[in-house]
């Protein structure tokens, strides 16, 4: 197993840090507060290509491989969740699917807008179809040439600032999972309406909204995949979309050790640094032993899910699985610790590690809960 | 290149001057140059270039210039790289002197290297310290380098003239003597305006105000620990109320919280007060290569380990906003205080 | 329009430390970095290229072999070409040798418009090179420049001083040299690194014979200047840590200033 990363790794790493550090820590606290989306932000890493990096050049992309891009949502990661978790959903969840199922005519359609500054959003969940992704009750009726559309779904990523969307829909009621299929959705369809924004705990600068569809027409071209082959399409996209999800918390719980080693060596008690304390250096230790395996987990998933992408026959499910559990309960378990370091700053909007305690805990639930990481890993290894 | 370094001979200083005004700092070159020119029995000169400037010669005479070079015209009004290098070049080449001195300003920097470039000498940057070998007669330049982490000494050996440019602010300035003269030496300037492909258009003075960090006496500095832009109206307090000026670390220029002019450092000015009191700066060693020849050193810092309490005469633990207060409380009842203490 | 920037790899002076046993320079461990006013110099070059569709950008710099990354940096930035002035021969020099060898590479690029170079390197600080530069190629030059603009077939520029700033006309080709003030430098773009740090190495590399100039005018034989010796300065010693309360403290502190007719 070769640990050594590229040269292109090295330096994507560093550039996105050198972004984080400039351009999203200053206003990570400031969005949190104010739920503004930072879509300058967003618009800049366009411009530097890390939105869609990994789509291939032909397409507008950087042709960027799945390591370089782990390691550029934990840098963002670090500093700003809800930065993180745009990029993610936004290359993993939009971007890919359409690589992947999409026609050549989708993909040259719909990539150079991913590409180019258009944010796209994946709409699975509904009200009533969680976990339960095959509960789906969002309806697609065949009628000439087009699908029409009728149903709504709940928190959904971008769902606000997203202008092209990958819909799941039931086309056939009586196949269960064999009955939905996946559709491409622009913003402005007639029938496409935008919900409210939800009031969440953390992430609270992301867009995440209600869609309501209401005889919402869209031409048959734009069906993504076979028809009927949309809950395969959502669950390999998913896979994908947890090694996103896994640098994210990743990224947060480094983050948030980080701030926290500085701190211990500032903060004086007893007359000597809490840093000199056993007991700050045993937490230390563990935050540290637990981040590095979490980001060996998500790299290796990274790492398979490229060599796959390249054509090799080879599985990330599990791996992806494995590293969103890990990699999430670390930033939670992390984040609960750093707080406790800091004492009461820690309870207070002064310090960062209190956002990133909010934060770190939806990495635990969406794009699968830690709970459904569990049985995609138990079928994986006992099937 | 090399030349025939006996041929050279006498100390010579860039009167820089702006708008009819002589600079601080070749006032401060004249007075170590005089140390220079003593130490090798040589002449010292002062080279006032400019327009209608002929007056200022009488003080480079009164601040120990033996000669002063005076070249005026039209075209010598504004500095221009091109014209001020052609003329000193010229007088170089005439005259042969054996040391030439910039002011390390951003015109002296400017010039002082284009004329090495032009009559193929060394020259050596932003110097500290000059002295003369006394077996070489050598001029050895000590200057700061890798962000004043290290101190280079550097010679001129082969060619001449030995050409250095000091920072403003570290020599002493030379003393006035009044109604001490020389002799003025106008030169001749060939110049046309086809020697200048620059123009200056309008020249503006900034409109905040004037800070002379390097005249000042009393420096109070705010570093990173002052948090925010706001918090320097304390540091202000206190220097209004001591009648010093407000310093800064490089961490608040680059915040955005104080103006680049006020960063004292290694890119900053280079300072040497009676007194610099540090708050909130932990004395990085860029910080502290432009204030450790402060003759007496205040810190204020939270962190007892903060590098700033290495060079500091006297250090207080604490956090500034609560001792900023009670310091100018204290130096409010002095005469108390005083009392109290014998 | 060709426009060719002047870049230098140096050691990030901010995190040199020195040994308090040996009282040297630690050296290992600090990461060299494309030096911070050539990173300004680089910036306005492609300003100017986002804004005309006819400008090249050349980046030029003298070096060991590892300055190359640098350089990649520069080319993932946005520049066209980068090109290493590389050999044993150049080593060592001062600015008067330095500014020889990268002349005479300039000139052999030649047909360029705008010279664009950093104020100084944050290794040496010296501010030498560019303006020497200029004078090797008998081109006007104005450094300290904190905004730029191009207007017709001259530069208006605005040149900071201690005291404000002049605004300054110059005909091209210049030499202008960049400070801090002059623009917010871009990060590198994925495909740009992609494209720079590839298995494809875009680098350039010119040696002596390359460059085609007189091994007798660079590197440290033909520097005018010597460094005869360098050291750590020393710092002065502990002075008196005041104790008690912040009152206590502050009073004994003024106290002591006036015994001692500081104040």
């Amino acid at each position: 197993m070769d640990f050594q990363l590229t040269k292109e790794q090295e330096m994507i790493r560093k550039m996105v840090a050198d972004f984080a550090e400039n351009e999203v820590k200053p206003i990570a606290a400031e969005i949190d507060q104010t739920e503004q989306f930072p879509m300058e932000n967003i618009q800049k890493l366009f411009r530097y290509g890390v939105m869609g990096m990994n789509m291939p050049r032909e397409y507008g992309g950087a042709g960027a491989d799945d390591i370089a891009y782990a390691m550029a949502v934990e840098e963002l990661g670090k500093k700003c969740a809800t930065t993180a978790c745009v990029v993610a959903s936004h290359n993993s969840l939009a971007c890919w699917p359409i690589l992947k199922f999409g026609t050549e005519e989708q993909k040259n359609k719909y990539l150079p807008r991913l590409t180019g500054g258009t944010i796209g959003a994946f709409c699975l969940t509904e009200p009533n179809a969680g976990t339960d992704a095959s509960a789906q009750q969002t309806v697609a009726v065949e009628d000439g040439d087009s699908y029409v559309i009728n149903g709504s779904k709940i928190f959904i990523t971008n769902g606000g600032v997203a202008d092209i969307f990958i819909v799941f829909a039931m086309t056939d009621k009586s196949k269960g999972t064999r009955g939905i299929s996946a559709f491409i959705v622009e913003g402005d369809t007639p029938g496409f309406a935008r919900g409210k924004l939800e009031d969440k705990m953390g992430i609270r600068a992301s867009s995440t909204t209600e869609l309501v569809f209401t005889n919402m027409r869209i031409p048959k071209e734009n069906l993504l995949g076979q028809l009927g082959k949309g809950f395969n399409i959502a669950m390999a996209t998913l896979d994908g979309g947890r090694i996103g999800i896994a640098a994210q918390a990743l990224g947060i719980a480094q983050g948030a050790l980080d701030v926290t080693v500085n701190y211990v060596k500032e903060r004086t008690q007893f007359g000597r640094p809490i840093a000199k304390f056993q007991n700050t250096q045993f937490r230390i230790a563990e935050m540290e032993a637990r981040i590095c395996a979490a980001r060996h987990l998500v790299y290796d998933a990274a790492h398979r899910k490229y060599l796959s992408m390249q054509g090799k026959k080879i599985s990330y499910t599990k791996e992806a699985a494995m590293a969103k559990l890990f990699a999430s309960e670390t930033a939670m378990e992390v984040t609960t610790k750093c707080v406790q370091l800091h004492g009461g700053y820690g309870y207070t909007k002064d310090y960062p590690v209190e956002r990133m305690m909010r934060d770190a805990k939806i990495t635990e639930i969406y794009e699968g809960t830690s709970e459904v990481q569990k049985m995609v890993i138990s079928g994986q290894v006992m099937r | 290149m090399a030349v025939d370094v006996n041929s050279y001979k006498n100390v010579w200083v860039f009167a820089e001057q702006r708008q009819g005004n002589v600079m601080g700092v070749a006032i401060e070159l004249l007075g170590e140059g005089r140390k220079l020119a003593d130490a090798i029995g040589c002449e010292l000169c002062a080279v006032l270039l400019g327009k209608g400037v002929e007056g200022l010669s009488t003080t480079l005479f009164e601040h120990g210039a033996d000669k002063v070079y005076l070249a005026e015209s039209d075209l010598l009004e504004n500095y221009t790289t091109e014209a001020y290098t052609k003329v000193i070049s010229d007088m170089i080449d005439e005259y042969k002197p054996q040391i030439v001195l910039y002011g390390a300003t951003n015109i002296g920097r400017d010039l002082g290297a284009r004329i090495a470039a032009r009559v193929d000498t060394g020259l050596t940057a932003d110097c500290t310290v000059l002295e003369i070998s006394e077996d070489t007669k050598e001029l050895l330049s000590t200057r700061p380098a890798f962000g004043g982490n290290l101190m280079a000494t550097i010679a001129c050996p082969a060619h001449r003239p030995q050409m250095s440019t000091v920072r403003p602010g570290v020599m002493d300035k030379a003393k006035e003597e009044k109604g001490r003269t020389g002799e003025l030496v106008k030169v001749d300037v060939k110049l046309a305006d086809s020697d200048i492909h620059t123009k200056v258009v309008k020249i503006v003075k900034s409109d905040k105000p004037l800070v002379s960090l390097t005249d000042a006496k009393i420096i109070v500095a705010g570093g990173r620990g002052v948090g925010s832009a706001e918090g320097f109206k304390l540091i202000e307090e206190l220097a209004a109320k001591m009648g010093g000026c407000v310093g800064s670390s490089r961490a608040c220029v680059d915040a955005g919280w104080i103006g680049k002019e006020y960063q004292v450092g290694q890119t900053g000015t280079t300072v040497k007060p009676e007194i610099y009191i540090a708050c909130g700066i932990s004395g990085a060693i860029q910080h502290k290569a432009g204030m450790q020849d402060s003759k007496i050193i205040i810190a204020i810092n939270k962190d007892p380990d903060a590098p700033i309490f290495e060079v500091a005469d006297y250090g207080i633990v604490g956090d500034l906003f609560k001792v900023i207060p009670e310091l100018m409380k204290s130096y409010d009842n002095v005469e108390e205080l005083m009392a109290a203490a014998k | 329009m060709k426009i060719i920037v002047c870049a230098k790899q140096v050691p990030d002076t901010t995190e040199v430390r020195i040994d308090p046993v040996t009282n040297t320079m630690i050296r290992e461990g600090v990461p060299s970095i494309l030096n911070p006013d050539d990173k300004n110099a680089l910036e306005e070059a492609l300003k100017l290229k986002d804004q005309r569709d006819d400008v090249t950008i050349t980046v030029v710099s003298m070096g060991p072999p590892q300055a190359k990354d640098m350089l990649k940096e520069c080319l993932a930035m946005g520049a066209d070409e980068a090109i290493l002035l590389s050999d044993r021969a150049f080593g060592g020099g001062d600015t008067w040798a330095t500014s020889n060898t990268i002349a005479a590479a300039i000139q052999k690029i030649g047909d360029y418009d705008i010279i664009f170079a950093g104020r100084q390197a944050i290794d040496g600080d010296t501010a030498q090179v560019g303006p020497q530069i200029a004078e090797k190629l008998g081109l006007p030059q104005v450094t300290y420049v904190q905004n730029f603009s191009l207007e017709g077939d001259k530069v208006v520029v605005e040149r900071m001083l201690e005291d404000g700033y002049e605004v300054v006309e110059s005909a091209m080709p210049c030499v202008l040299t960049a400070i801090k003030e002059l623009n917010d430098p871009r990060y590198m773009s994925v495909k740009g690194i992609y494209d720079a740090y590839g298995a494809e190495d875009p680098v350039k590399v010119w040696t002596l014979a390359d460059v085609g100039i007189d091994p007798s005018l660079c590197g440290l034989k033909a520097s005018p200047t010597k460094v005869v010796k360098s050291f750590v300065p020393q710092l002065k010693g502990k002075g008196v840590m005041l104790e008690g309360s912040e009152k206590e403290m502050t009073d004994a502190l003024i106290v002591s200033l006036k015994q001692k007719h500081i104040i």
